[in-house]
């Protein structure tokens, strides 16, 4: 089984289900990742994931113990960390500062954590003491995914990355997280670039309408003319 | 949206234990009292519902109520008082030409805005201008309010008034208001309400300043007594023929009789006002226009992508409910014979008609004339009775007990205690009001 | 030269060192006004009558040590009362958040309802205050009047024009300096601060980060009654108690407040001084200033006043409304929304 697993999950934010019945998982170490049409719900299938609303049906899973019941806060101390797609810095606040909010919930020391950060991320060293919101869309985005790094999480959850960023921009956000990776951390990441997302993606899973349609490697999904052709746009 | 002839059942209560309140006053205090509270009632009755068009309608966080219903006051005196010959004579010609001088100084500035390019030269030459402007009209304005206001001081010192009926003042009072709701929504309406709020606040805190110290428009603190009236003089009433004949034929005291009938004929005046405004706040409620404006109320994105120009129909709210709010204060300072600019005191003036709106029902005409003549009502009586309170609860006291004394002493304020509770109370427990919006999109 | 010298003194003396003392007070007014509007983000239309509150307690405290025999000697009895003033205030206002502000925040009202709940906060308040003190002005400074006298300046300097440097001026501005230093240091070395920042910036981010809300709220009404006290001492020390003078003061401190940002520290307080200044400069009567500098021939006849004091409110609301027109996040761009 999965670390963690959302399984048959089945809700929406109100009164109409826009999640049914869906399956998504993902491995320590790996890169899994949501792709699909918009409306799909697959920021909404990550959402679940991190309780930030209620299921009518199915359950989370974390290293198998159950949470379907936690609050976003207590699944952070349970080791979940969620990246939001806007307002994910703190703008008035230096990029140290940022990072030091990420640990917020940590009572020990945490600079072993932040110079870890550093060396992912060269440029956030350099502007350390720069306010997030004066930063490029690009390195806010690493000030974003730096933030949700610092309590060391198991799972970090990411609300697409690349949006409204460059190409080289996605190509270098994408190298880092395939660094963060390498260190040990579960990933899942919802992203509207299908193609590049999945060249990078160990496991990939394509909703529509609510439900999975496809689910299986990267390169497999890639490979496969009917994901070519419905969503990545032919060749 | 008020379905017209019927009424409520809240309503026919809340309006029902108001009556009842009303006449227990005149049965344990005295007529003439109660019908004084009840003048003054309607009054607060018609400003509230000048505020409800601008708040209940159109979302318009109006503070500064005080600053329009002292100029409709100062239009009172404008209008009916008879003018001061001499100060005229004294100052008058100086004092117009400070004003010519003012008018050209705003037309010049007003020329560079549009001549110039923007940046920090056209701004250097508008200071410049200006402050030429200010220093031109105050060479002629200073020498002519001073020979204007030493003339008779004591009894006028200032430049008087047109001497028409009072009446007429009503009328000019809410033009007036209006003018300068014009020109102030023109400058602010574009801001957030608590924005608005701020600024409204201070415009009044600057119409009341004028008020209180341009001694040669209004002899300021020294205020205006004796305003000509629309009713009799009680004096006149207890020497008449007929009223000395009806009030020994009722079998009162032909004093309290005089009291009553000029109490009576004011009120029977302001009640004529406040129903023919209700009639038409409510007709213009129902209206395609009335419905326009609690749409862009509720959703102003939503319908300024519909192509409404929702800073004219602000404007144009904000202008009507103020010349309501100006009429009320001509009114009163009729009612009230005299015009005394200290008296306008934002805690008991504007604050209170907010109560009265957000507790009567805002966004409904007949709960803001509710809310006005129940908070004045409390408001007038909270003293009295807050003593009497004190009173009791101290009486096992010894009368020398400096707490008793400290405690019969501040009872007065105790009201003002108590209104904020009512308000809060109300936002808590009954956030629409007592006689709540009908139709309403919910708003809270 | 001695007129120059004589000039600059008068300046000196009845504009600058007003102006910096009225701006000191101002500024711890602004702050905690714009400590509510950021974390709470609604403007505290009760903050003046706080003051009045805060410094209320502080009055009938120093009436209490003076009728014991307590004092401080040289500086005002007052200042021995502003600790438990703080905390009576304090505790004042966390109720008003308990019992009317919480049920709001829980409901998601828009804030204009928070406006008005805090008018009927600002109705109960003022009848608390003039119920226990009365509406009446009330004088409570003791100790030494003055830091230089008039004589002495004159003694010393054998000019004409004396300056004065009253203690209450001086304990303006130092003790304003003071907390400022203490609240910068809160808001941006302590990790509580800095989770105030946090939320004030982005909320739903804070709150992910397992940022307290609850606890950031309370932490702000302690600070603002805090902040409301010791304005309201100072103020009351330097010009005197009435409780209808600090509901008068919202305007100004409102104005100060947004002209530097609503919600930004440092505005507060560039709004604070730049309000006083322009209020002091504008009303003050230059005669005898262009009398020392200007030959005899050209001294002026008239009082050389731009506008008279009674328009010291008119200057605030107009500096506001120009600001609110033409940059309306005010001068270091706080919160807009």
């Amino acid at each position: 089984m999965s670390f963690l697993v959302g399984q048959n999950m089945t809700g929406g934010y109100g009164a109409a289900d826009i999640l049914h019945h869906c399956t998504i998982g993902v491995e320590q170490g790996e890169i899994a990742v949501i792709v699909g049409p918009n409306g799909a719900g697959k920021s909404t299938a990550m959402k679940a994931l991190f309780g930030m609303l209620s299921l009518r049906q199915g359950e989370v899973l974390l290293n198998g113990e159950n949470i379907t019941t936690l609050s976003p806060q207590a699944r952070v101390l349970k080791g979940m960390s969620f990246v939001p797609q806007t307002h994910n810095v703190f703008p008035s606040m230096s990029v140290e500062e940022n990072l030091e909010m990420g640990a917020f919930i940590r009572r020990d020391d945490f600079t072993a954590t932040m110079a870890q950060i550093y060396d992912l991320f060269p440029v956030l060293k350099e502007k350390r003491r720069q306010p997030a919101g004066q930063l490029s869309g690009g390195q806010r985005q690493q000030v974003a995914v730096g933030r949700a790094l610092m309590t060391q999480p198991k799972v970090l959850m990411l609300d697409e990355p690349t949006a409204g960023v460059s190409p080289i921009v996605m190509d270098e956000l994408f190298d880092r997280i395939i660094d963060v990776a390498r260190t040990g951390i579960a990933i899942l990441m919802v992203e509207q670039n299908a193609r590049q997302a999945l060249q990078i993606a160990d496991k990939g899973y394509v909703l529509v309408q609510g439900s999975n349609r496809y689910t299986d490697t990267g390169e497999a999904l890639l490979a496969n003319p009917d994901v070519r052709r419905s969503f990545l746009g032919g060749q | 949206m008020n379905t017209s002839g019927r009424t409520s059942t809240p309503a026919i209560l809340a309006f029902g234990a108001m009556a009842l309140a009303v006449i227990w006053v005149g049965q344990a205090q005295s007529w003439s009292l109660a019908l004084s509270i009840l003048n003054y009632c309607v009054i607060a009755a018609i400003m509230s519902l000048g505020l409800n068009v601008q708040w209940g309608y159109a979302g318009l966080f109006n503070v500064g109520l005080m600053g329009f219903a002292a100029l409709g006051g100062m239009a009172a005196v404008l209008v009916s008082m008879p003018p001061t010959q001499q100060a005229w004579q004294a100052g008058g010609p100086a004092l117009l030409t400070a004003m010519l001088m003012a008018l050209i100084t705003i037309i010049a500035a007003i020329v560079v805005y549009k001549i110039f390019q923007p940046g920090g030269r056209r701004h250097l030459v508008m200071t410049l201008v200006m402050m030429a402007g200010l220093i031109a009209s105050r060479w002629f304005f200073d020498p002519a309010v001073k020979a204007i206001e030493s003339v008779d001081p004591s009894r006028t010192g200032y430049l008087g008034g047109a001497g028409l009926p009072i009446l007429i003042s009503w009328v000019v009072g809410g033009l007036l208001a209006a003018a300068a709701a014009w020109l102030i929504g023109k400058i602010t309406l574009g801001l957030r309400a608590d924005y608005l709020a701020i600024a409204t606040l201070g415009i009044s805190e600057i119409v009341l300043s004028m008020l209180r110290y341009e001694e040669w428009l209004t002899r300021g603190v020294k205020n205006v007594n004796g305003l000509p009236r629309p009713v009799p003089y009680e004096v006149d009433i207890q020497q008449s023929q007929w009223g000395l004949a009806w009030a020994s034929k009722l079998g009162a005291n032909v004093q309290d009789f005089a009291s009553i009938v000029v109490k009576l004929s004011y009120l029977g005046l302001s009640l004529l006002v406040l129903a023919i405004l209700f009639w038409l706040c409510q007709a213009a409620l129902k209206s395609p226009w009335g419905r326009m404006m609690r749409a862009i109320r509720d959703n102003e994105t939503a319908a300024e992508a519909m192509g409404k120009d929702v800073k004219r129909r602000h404007l144009q709210v904000f202008v009507l409910g103020s010349a309501v709010i100006g009429l009320a204060g001509a009114m009163m300072v009729t009612l009230d014979g005299q015009f005394t600019p200290n008296s306008y005191n934002p805690l008991r003036f504007t604050f209170l008609i907010w109560v009265m709106v957000i507790v009567g029902g805002s966004g409904n005409n007949l709960g803001a004339i509710l809310g006005g003549f129940m908070i004045w009502f409390f408001w007038v009586q909270a003293e009295p009775i807050g003593l009497w309170v004190m009173e009791v609860g101290t009486s096992w006291m010894s009368p020398e007990n400096p707490l008793r004394k400290h405690l019969l002493e501040s009872a007065a304020h105790m009201r003002l205690m108590i209104m904020g509770l009512i308000l809060l109370l109300t936002l808590r427990f009954r956030p629409r009001g007592i006689l709540p919006e009908r139709n309403d999109i919910g708003r809270h | 030269m001695q007129d120059l010298l004589n000039a600059l003194v008068l300046l000196a003396n009845f504009v600058f060192i007003p102006a910096t003392a009225y701006g000191s007070q101002l500024a711890l007014g602004a702050l905690g006004v714009t400590l509510v509007y950021g974390i709470l983000r609604f403007s505290n239309f009760a903050h003046g009558d706080t003051m009045a509150f805060g410094t209320m307690v502080v009055i009938l405290l120093t009436w209490w040590f003076q009728s014991k025999g307590i004092g401080l000697g040289v500086l005002p009895t007052a200042l021995m009362g502003i600790p438990v003033a703080i905390l009576l205030t304090a505790c004042f206002v966390l109720l008003t958040d308990r019992w009317v502000y919480r049920y709001h925040r829980q409901k998601k009202a828009p804030s204009v309802v928070f406006l008005i709940a805090s008018i009927g906060v600002m109705f109960l308040m003022n009848g608390v205050v003039r119920f226990v003190i009365g509406p009446g002005d009330q004088r409570f400074e003791d100790g030494e009047r003055f830091i230089i006298t008039a004589r002495a300046f004159r003694e010393w300097s054998g000019l004409n024009e004396g300056m004065v440097f009253r203690t209450s001026q001086g304990l303006s501005i130092a003790v304003a300096l003071l907390v400022v230093i203490a609240l910068f240091w809160f808001l941006e070395k302590t990790r509580t601060g800095k989770s105030m920042r946090a939320y004030s910036d982005n909320e739903n981010l804070a709150l992910l980060s397992g940022i307290n809300p609850e606890r950031v709220v309370m932490i702000t009404w302690i600070l603002s009654a805090a902040l409301a006290t010791i304005a309201g001492t100072l103020y009351g020390l330097d010009k005197g108690f009435r409780p209808f003078t600090y509901f008068q003061l919202l305007l100004p401190i409102f104005a100060a407040a947004i002209v530097g940002g609503l919600g930004s520290p440092l505005g507060a307080i560039a709004g604070g001084f730049i309000v006083a200044f322009s209020e002091v400069v504008l009303t003050y009567a230059y005669k005898k200033f262009f009398t020392y500098l200007l030959p005899d021939e050209w001294a002026p006849d008239g009082l050389m006043q731009l506008l008279s004091t009674d328009y010291k409110f008119a200057i605030s609301f107009v500096i506001l409304v120009l600001v609110l027109l033409i940059r309306p996040t005010g001068i270091f761009g706080g919160k807009s929304t």
